[in-house]
């Protein structure tokens, strides 16, 4: 059999069958090896189908050699290899970072399940990503949305309000998937096929009312699945009471996925040019994203946890994708593609470091961030790249993604929204700020359960953490490497499929 | 007038709305976590049937490969139909009457055929939705008539003739796949008028996924139960706020009653 052939579905069969493997191991060292193996694979393979999407264009693939649009088609373009290569890289070290912190996090005789967890929602994220069926997207969300309800109710082991931080985001979430059938239904009855592509085939120029409420179930859907500034309830409990290392990879993957989905349907399904999507963007979509940045960021400043705040954080970031998406233009989308990737690394870098401080000091509140610098100097410095990072500061990724968001919202005319961008960076610099002011200039707690000494966090934790920083560096130096790739995601997605 | 003959002619909309919003009522408004699953599932349940019934196509039986004496079993079939149908006897009669014609046309130019029943049930279909005006006859087939171009299957050949046959009427822009209607429109011999199997399957996975959604919530109220003691959720608010700072609303100040368990 042709290897090569073969590769698009790889990324999806490998992990998928390796999965259910977890559950016949015993809970311990084995499945934590065998998960990270795996997943070391997904990414390789990932990696490969995003080189030879740049070496050779767009690559369809068939499923069960059932020509599209009657079979199920894997569709890989620029765009999707992207998020293909963010989701796989995050998990690949995510994975092998964890050992240690799910140990303490959870129920030891669990760690089998976890990993095995883990794997099915990376499947499914990947799935969601690389599919070119609409229906088969509603699938694969689901498949990842499941996994993660019970990878976020682990952390009920020890904070009880997982579970109902895991409850709420089963209700949010079956609700938003639910909605997004609805909105391919509406599509599928006034078209007759399910194949994106062929959607857009079909679809052809003319509007109709099935189409728009169909566009509108999808904006609902999706946007509950993204947070999406006011349907965001449900993401800063998730994120606060998951165990550390699942709220790593949840916020650096999962409603990264959804953005990317709302990008896709918006461009290589309706493919844009109709007047009530620039009607909704202009008018529904941008206000909401303006107000997600502020709301959501104002909210991070007085958060008393580190973990809840970095969840506002991430609502505030997700109306920064979505401003570049409803801005409209190439610049806007690659923007928002830049952002999706950059994002991903530095909440990653970010919940990781939390991870270790979890693990020593067993708090992720502010008062464990006190003299951070001097007992755990690794983690905290981290930390402080990948805050930095986050507000924008030159030389990081997330300076990178304010760059082109800007230069996006100028291009367009838009000089407003370019400064409200500035400004809601500037409340970043404040919930940012407070954390590295505790880092660097408070005193370790001298007295009370904080205060006793501690180590740095073990090796098997820091190489993944600073690898992660050491990209939010890297990509922000080199910026061709995700900008260029951007540009050409964004320009193959404008200019139809 | 007008609007009565409008809400009835898409009364399977309606059932689909108002389980919809029944569904949507309990997940918002219960505060028992169970019951909130529930009315989760009503809601999932109601777009299940919003798909099943967007497939149905009038007269049409199950997509299954059904031997032997066709005439027979299409009769059989349409009797059926018009037991669910008995308003549009006329309609019915009218319409088996066109299938047969399609049929002989079928066998001569299949691909053809397929092509011209898009096009009609595209046209059908847009202006249905939106106009209340239209008096569309009066049936889901019609109004929905883009997805459901009336499928028809040759009884001889194998288990490929649904998908070979889904594919022609779907893609009726896609030239090169007139070959395989050529091939099977030969071997025709009678004709069975199927409902559109494909939403029935998409429907068969979201079952499953529902199924599957309903289990981890289910269970999650489990083990909120086990670690709360209630699953009324202004008692586990309660409960909460009492563990965050040390009273039951932070607002007011006032004192838990209980649930603090």
């Amino acid at each position: 059999m042709d290897f090569l052939a073969q590769l698009p579905v790889l990324p999806i069969i490998v992990p998928m069958v390796a999965a259910p493997f977890c559950l016949l191991m015993p809970a311990g060292r084995i499945p934590y090896v065998w998960a990270t193996i795996v997943s070391g694979l997904t990414f390789l393979l990932c990696a490969m189908l995003l080189h030879l999407v740049v070496v050779e264009g767009t690559i369809s693939y068939a499923l069960g050699d059932w020509a599209p649009p009657i079979g199920i088609e894997y569709r890989i373009d620029l765009a999707n290899a992207l998020v293909l290569t963010l989701v796989s890289l995050v998990a690949a070290l995510v994975i092998p970072f964890s050992y240690a912190s799910i140990t303490s996090e959870i129920d030891p005789r669990q760690t089998n399940l976890f990993y095995g967890a883990m794997l099915i929602c990376m499947v499914g994220l990947l799935g969601v990503t690389i599919t070119g069926d609409a229906f088969n997207v509603f699938v694969f969300l689901e498949i990842s949305s499941l996994a993660t309800y019970a990878l976020v109710a682990l952390g009920g082991a020890v904070d009880r309000r997982a579970l109902t931080a895991a409850f709420n985001y089963l209700v949010m979430g079956t609700l938003g998937a639910t909605f997004f059938v609805i909105g391919i239904g509406l599509l599928y009855q006034s078209t007759g096929t399910l194949n994106m592509a062929d959607l857009r085939v079909q679809m052809g120029d003319e509007a109709n009312h099935m189409l728009e409420a169909g566009f509108a179930f999808i904006l609902v859907g999706i946007g509950l699945k993204a947070a999406l500034f006011p349907m965001h309830l449900w993401l800063p409990n998730a994120y606060a009471y998951a165990p550390s290392a699942v709220s790593a990879f949840i916020a650096a993957a999962s409603t990264k996925v959804a953005v990317y989905v709302l990008i896709r349907f918006t461009y290589s399904v309706y493919g844009a040019d109709f007047a009530f999507i620039g009607n909704l963007f202009d008018f529904v979509l941008l206000p909401l994203a303006l107000a997600g940045m502020f709301f959501a960021s104002l909210v991070a400043v007085f958060q008393e946890d580190v973990k809840r705040m970095l969840a506002y954080s991430s609502v505030g970031q997700i109306g920064y994708m979505l401003l570049g998406l409803s801005i409209g233009t190439e610049a806007g989308v690659q923007a928002a593609f830049i952002h999706i990737f950059n994002h991903g690394l530095m909440k990653a870098a970010l919940f990781m470091s939390i991870a270790c401080v979890m693990l020593r000091l067993k708090v992720h509140t502010c008062a464990g961030f006190h003299g951070l610098a001097s007992r755990m100097p690794f983690t905290a410095g981290a930390f402080i790249i990948s805050g930095l990072s986050l507000i924008g500061v030159p030389l990081t990724v997330g300076f990178v993604s304010k760059w082109y968001l800007l230069q996006a919202a100028f291009d367009a005319g838009k000089p407003i929204i370019g400064f409200l961008i500035v400004a809601s960076s500037l409340i970043a610099v404040v919930y940012v700020g407070r954390i590295i002011e505790l880092i660097l200039l408070r005193p370790a707690p001298s007295a009370g359960p904080l205060a006793n000494p501690i180590k740095e966090a073990p090796i098997s934790m820091l190489v993944p953490l600073w690898i992660m920083t050491a990209a939010n560096v890297y990509l922000g130096v080199r910026t061709d490497l995700t900008a260029g790739l951007a540009e050409r995601a964004a320009a193959s997605l404008m200019g139809g499929i | 007038m007008d609007l009565l003959q409008f809400v009835i002619e898409r009364y399977n909309y309606w059932i689909f709305i108002v389980l919809m919003m029944t569904g949507l009522y309990t997940v918002i408004a219960r505060g028992n976590l169970v019951k909130k699953i529930i009315g989760l599932n009503i809601f999932q349940t109601s777009v299940f049937i919003y798909y099943i019934s967007i497939g149905k196509v009038r007269g049409g039986t199950a997509p299954i490969y059904v031997p032997g004496d066709m005439e027979a079993r299409t009769d059989h079939h349409g009797h059926h139909g018009d037991d669910h149908h008995d308003d549009h006897d006329g309609d019915h009669g009218a319409d088996k009457h066109g299938d047969d014609h399609h049929s002989d046309a079928h066998s001569e130019t299949p691909d053809g055929d397929a092509h011209d029943n898009l096009h009609e049930g595209a046209a059908n279909a847009l202006p249905a939705a939106s106009d209340v005006t239209h008096h569309a006859p009066t049936d889901v087939a019609d109004h929905s008539g883009a997805a459901n171009p009336p499928l028809t299957s040759a009884p001889s050949d194998d288990s490929h003739g649904d998908g070979v046959e889904l594919h022609v009427a779907d893609n009726v822009d896609h030239g090169d796949h007139g070959g395989h209607g050529d091939a099977y429109g030969g071997e025709l011999v009678a004709e069975v008028l199927y409902s559109n199997p494909l939403p029935h399957v998409l429907i068969l996975t979201a079952i499953v996924v529902g199924v599957a959604t309903t289990a981890v919530g289910l269970a999650l109220a489990v083990r909120i139960r086990e670690a709360y003691g209630t699953i009324e959720e202004d008692e586990l608010e309660t409960a909460d706020n009492i563990a965050e700072f040390g009273k039951a609303d932070p607002r007011n100040g006032a004192t838990a009653s209980g649930g603090a368990a």
